[in-house]
């Protein structure tokens, strides 16, 4: 059995999710309940000044057929008293003291207020600190939120003032309402964040009341943007956390991967691609707690099967697999195989490939079956036809080299070798 | 026992007779079965529907919640697209098609999807046509069943004037008269043949029959074209002794008497005998198990490999407790009084196939009784050959000869069961549709 705890800036849990800061961790009996379950942290919901929120809340994007495939929020910081999130928080480490107690701040815009949180937070025996530069909604019109994460300057100053006061660790929450998170990311490392983690949710509208016209979620006949997260999002989240993962300033501090996070599989994913540990919260919210079960078994089942005895052993063991487009192999080349004995014949790959991408593949008609052949000879490799297929390993791509060696597009360019002539 | 009616309390009769097979009870249901089909390209299934149904087509736009469009995408191709899903052996067709079935899956139920977007459309009397600004052409159609119907709204909506002359006093005709009850009922059977009138430029005359009330030549005469869509319907003989013993009834008109009257009101035997092995067959033995047969024992020559009906059907049959003979050929019938009380068949064996490739049943010369006090012959159809060749139409063995859609006289028109010598309801609705065509060509339309 292999090892899952975690050592995240010296906060230990018993495995790497965290749940996120969100509504899954607003109160005792929720935190209780996961660790119950299983999580092995949480990040207790953002404290600060205490807010009034709306009904409704939540809206969500549903994909054929199956429900919640990215979903959006409008819900503020939490709206509960401070003491009361204080003195549940004190309650929830006494219970469980080998899980991680990191407590999400979104202090007002001034260096006594963040002082003032830090100093009742510290009280409570927490572990750590995250910081909210990264809510899209509702927060960033007061100044805060996203307005702090999408300003480097800004961020960095709040940084500062918290580091003044913390002797906890911090971690810095990074918003994905940017052209890029780096500028913020280097900003707070700068400023001495302990961490980071990444992403916040995404500005978003999820849809239209085709009746009401009333874009969701509907709040007495009007909406707002909301934060967009769930699975839809997690691409987004793996890109930005490579670029975090990469840059040379940011990646002296761990990451904390959050972003669509719903299986084992897409844990290791982040972790691939140097996240520490993940957090996660829309598939809780969809599922209950009790998916943190598999995500466990399933990740040391991973583990197992390809030999990591820990965390540590496979953590960012992809960021250098992600290269600049420029350095790829130009003579790599692979071409679609359909294997006869696996296809149905359902032409997914055919209209795909015939309607919008390189006619590859010839259809011989038959009734009611038509027979689907690839030319090789046209096929570019995209992977098109694989993508739509619905049978497993029906369709595979065969590497094809143009030539053995490795030429690059620089390479490729200088060497004056000849570009496509149809 | 007797040949009686009135076998069952009633309650009995409405759970015999109930919908065999049920529509979605949800739209979610719906949607979980229209979200797991691949939309195929040039797709098996539609290519397998003799109306050539755009099946991803239709089964997308439930996903979308375009139930207006599903449904007109249905009836563009088949204006008894609604009954269709009732009563089509999809299991031979769309859905044995299927792709779901090479990957040892559960095929999309296309039949039940179909069901829901059109029975929508008919609850809620959607428009989905508009007729065509009348062109002052008039044509006559004879009979309303799957062709005569698909041809007249054909046409209407190309602003031909039809008219339908129909011998029953309702439309449908074998969808309305000559399927088991329990797939389509006479209420929806009505409602299918309102909800394709509705498009208007269709008048139906009820109660005139070709050769008796109404003759070719006048209708010749008095419109522009006519449509022979007379299918089938003389139940073939035997032609054995005994044939004429009281208690010997053909198929169709037993479905015909359930069909047409209260479930209570048809006779049924004790100990039915059902010869022939196709879908008519199946409908006629099942029914009388439901109308409350104690023992219904069906016999066909042949095996199970060569027999017309499917294996779903098949399965109906012997889940409504049937006994199934194979190899067993009706020799005599034996009666006293003059009624039916035991019928006399022969073992048989399946010699070379024939030209179509068909074992033919060969007599062994052994036979064996079994006691019965009703026989129903369901050992297909016969064209009205006597009819046919009144009127001096072309044919081979009363099965009238088309020409892309032309009789051998000039401007009438001829399809469905009355040409193919009998097949199913869609291939009718087809038949029709290819008659219209022919004829809107010849109004060179």
């Amino acid at each position: 059995m292999a090892d899952i705890s975690s050592n995240f800036l010296g906060i230990k849990s018993p495995n790497p999710f965290w749940l996120a800061s969100a509504p899954p961790t607003d109160k005792k009996i929720n935190v209780l309940r996961a660790f119950e379950a299983g999580w092995g942290g949480v990040v207790w919901k953002t404290l600060g000044s205490q807010v009034k929120n709306v009904s409704s809340r939540y809206s969500a994007v549903n994909y054929g057929g199956h429900k919640v495939m990215g979903f959006n929020n409008i819900e503020l910081i939490s709206d509960r008293p401070l003491d009361i999130n204080l003195k549940e928080i004190v309650e929830c480490i006494k219970l469980f003291p080998d899980r991680a107690m990191v407590v999400s701040l979104m202090a007002d815009n001034n260096k006594e207020s963040w002082h003032e949180l830090i100093k009742k937070v510290e009280d409570t025996g927490a572990h750590g600190f995250e910081l909210n530069f990264g809510c899209p909604h509702g927060m960033t019109e007061r100044g805060m939120g996203a307005a702090v994460g999408q300003d480097p300057e800004i961020a960095k100053m709040v940084v500062e003032w918290v580091m003044e006061k913390a002797t906890i660790p911090v971690i810095t929450k990074l918003t994905p309402n940017v052209h890029s998170v780096v500028p913020t990311g280097k900003a707070v490392v700068e400023a001495g964040t302990h961490g980071l983690s990444l992403i916040n949710t995404i500005q978003s509208v999820t849809g239209v009341d085709l009746d009401t016209l009333v874009p969701n979620p509907y709040v007495g006949g009007k909406s707002v943007f909301g934060g967009y997260c769930g699975p839809a999002v997690k691409p987004i989240a793996l890109k930005m956390l490579t670029t975090i993962a990469q840059n040379e300033v940011t990646n002296k501090v761990p990451i904390s991967g959050i972003g669509g996070v719903s299986t084992w599989k897409d844990a290791v994913e982040f972790m691939l691609l140097g996240a520490s540990n993940v957090q996660v919260c829309t598939a809780a919210m969809k599922h209950g707690f009790r998916i943190v079960e598999d995500m466990c078994e399933g990740l040391n089942n991973w583990m197992d099967e390809k030999g990591f005895n820990t965390l540590n052993d496979f953590i960012g063991k992809s960021v250098n697999n992600i290269i600049h487009w420029e350095e790829l192999d130009i003579n790599y080349h692979h071409v679609a195989n359909i294997n006869q004995d696996k296809c149905i014949h359902c032409g997914l790959c055919y209209i795909a490939c015939e309607d919008t991408s390189h006619q590859s593949i010839n259809l011989e008609f038959g009734k009611p079956y038509n027979t689907y052949t690839i030319k090789e000879e046209e096929c570019v490799g995209c992977n098109l036809c694989q993508l739509v297929c619905p049978v497993a390993d029906c369709i595979t791509m065969e590497e094809h080299r143009v030539s053995p060696e490795y030429v690059n597009w620089i390479e490729y360019q200088k060497r004056g070798l000849p570009l496509n002539d149809h | 026992m007797p040949i009686i009616s009135n076998r069952l309390p009633k309650e009995k009769y409405e759970e015999n007779f109930s919908d065999i097979h049920p529509p979605f009870e949800t739209k979610d249901a719906a949607l979980v079965e229209a979200n797991r089909c691949l939309f195929c390209y040039d797709a098996p299934c539609m290519k397998s529907c003799p109306t050539s149904i755009d099946v991803p087509k239709f089964i997308k736009q439930i996903t979308t919640g375009n139930i207006k469009g599903s449904a007109h995408t249905i009836f563009t191709s088949n204006i008894m697209g609604a009954g269709c899903s009732k009563v089509c052996p999809v299991e031979k067709l769309c859905e044995g098609a299927c792709v779901y079935n090479l990957m040892d899956e559960e095929a999309i139920p296309i039949a039940k999807l179909q069901r829901y977007s059109t029975e929508m459309a008919m609850e809620n009397n959607w428009q989905l046509f508009d007729r065509k600004k009348s062109i002052g052409k008039k044509v006559a159609i004879v009979g309303a069943g799957p062709a005569g119907l698909s041809c007249a709204h054909t046409l209407s909506r190309e602003g031909v004037d039809v008219t339908i002359y129909e011998k029953e006093k309702k439309g449908g005709g074998l969808m309305t008269y000559g399927i088991a009850a329990y797939k389509v009922s006479p209420e929806f059977c009505k409602d299918e043949v309102d909800y394709i009138l509705s498009i208007g430029g269709i008048d139906i005359k009820y109660e005139q029959e070709l050769g008796k009330n109404i003759q070719l030549d006048d209708l010749q005469k008095s419109f522009d074209a006519v449509y022979l869509a007379i299918g089938v319907g003389l139940a073939r003989q035997l032609a054995i002794p005994g044939e004429n013993l009281s208690g010997v009834v053909d198929a169709i008109s037993f479905i015909y008497d359930i069909r047409n009257n209260g479930f209570h009101k048809v006779q049924v035997g004790d100990k039915v005998a059902v010869i022939g092995m196709g879908m008519t067959a199946i409908d006629a033995a099942t029914q009388a198990k439901r109308l409350g047969a104690s023992e219904v024992t069906m016999l066909y020559r042949r095996t199970q490999e060569e027999m017309p009906c499917t294996e779903v059907e098949l399965n109906i049959a012997k889940l409504d407790g049937c006994k199934i003979v194979w190899l067993a050929a009706p020799k005599e019938v034996l009666g006293s009084d003059g009624k039916v009380t035991a019928l006399v068949s022969e073992n048989m064996k399946l010699g070379e196939p024939d030209a179509g490739g068909r074992r033919s049943p060969i007599p062994t010369g052994e036979t064996f009784t079994i006691e019965i006090d009703m026989l129903i012959k369901a050992a297909g159809q016969t064209p009205f050959m006597e009819l046919i060749e009144k009127n001096k139409l072309k044919n081979s063995q009363g099965k009238i000869e088309i020409n892309n859609g032309f009789t051998s006289i000039n401007g009438v028109f001829a399809g469905g069961d009355c040409v193919n010598g009998g097949k199913e309801v869609v291939d009718a609705v087809q038949a029709g549709k290819d008659g219209a065509k022919a004829i809107l060509n010849y109004f060179k339309l």
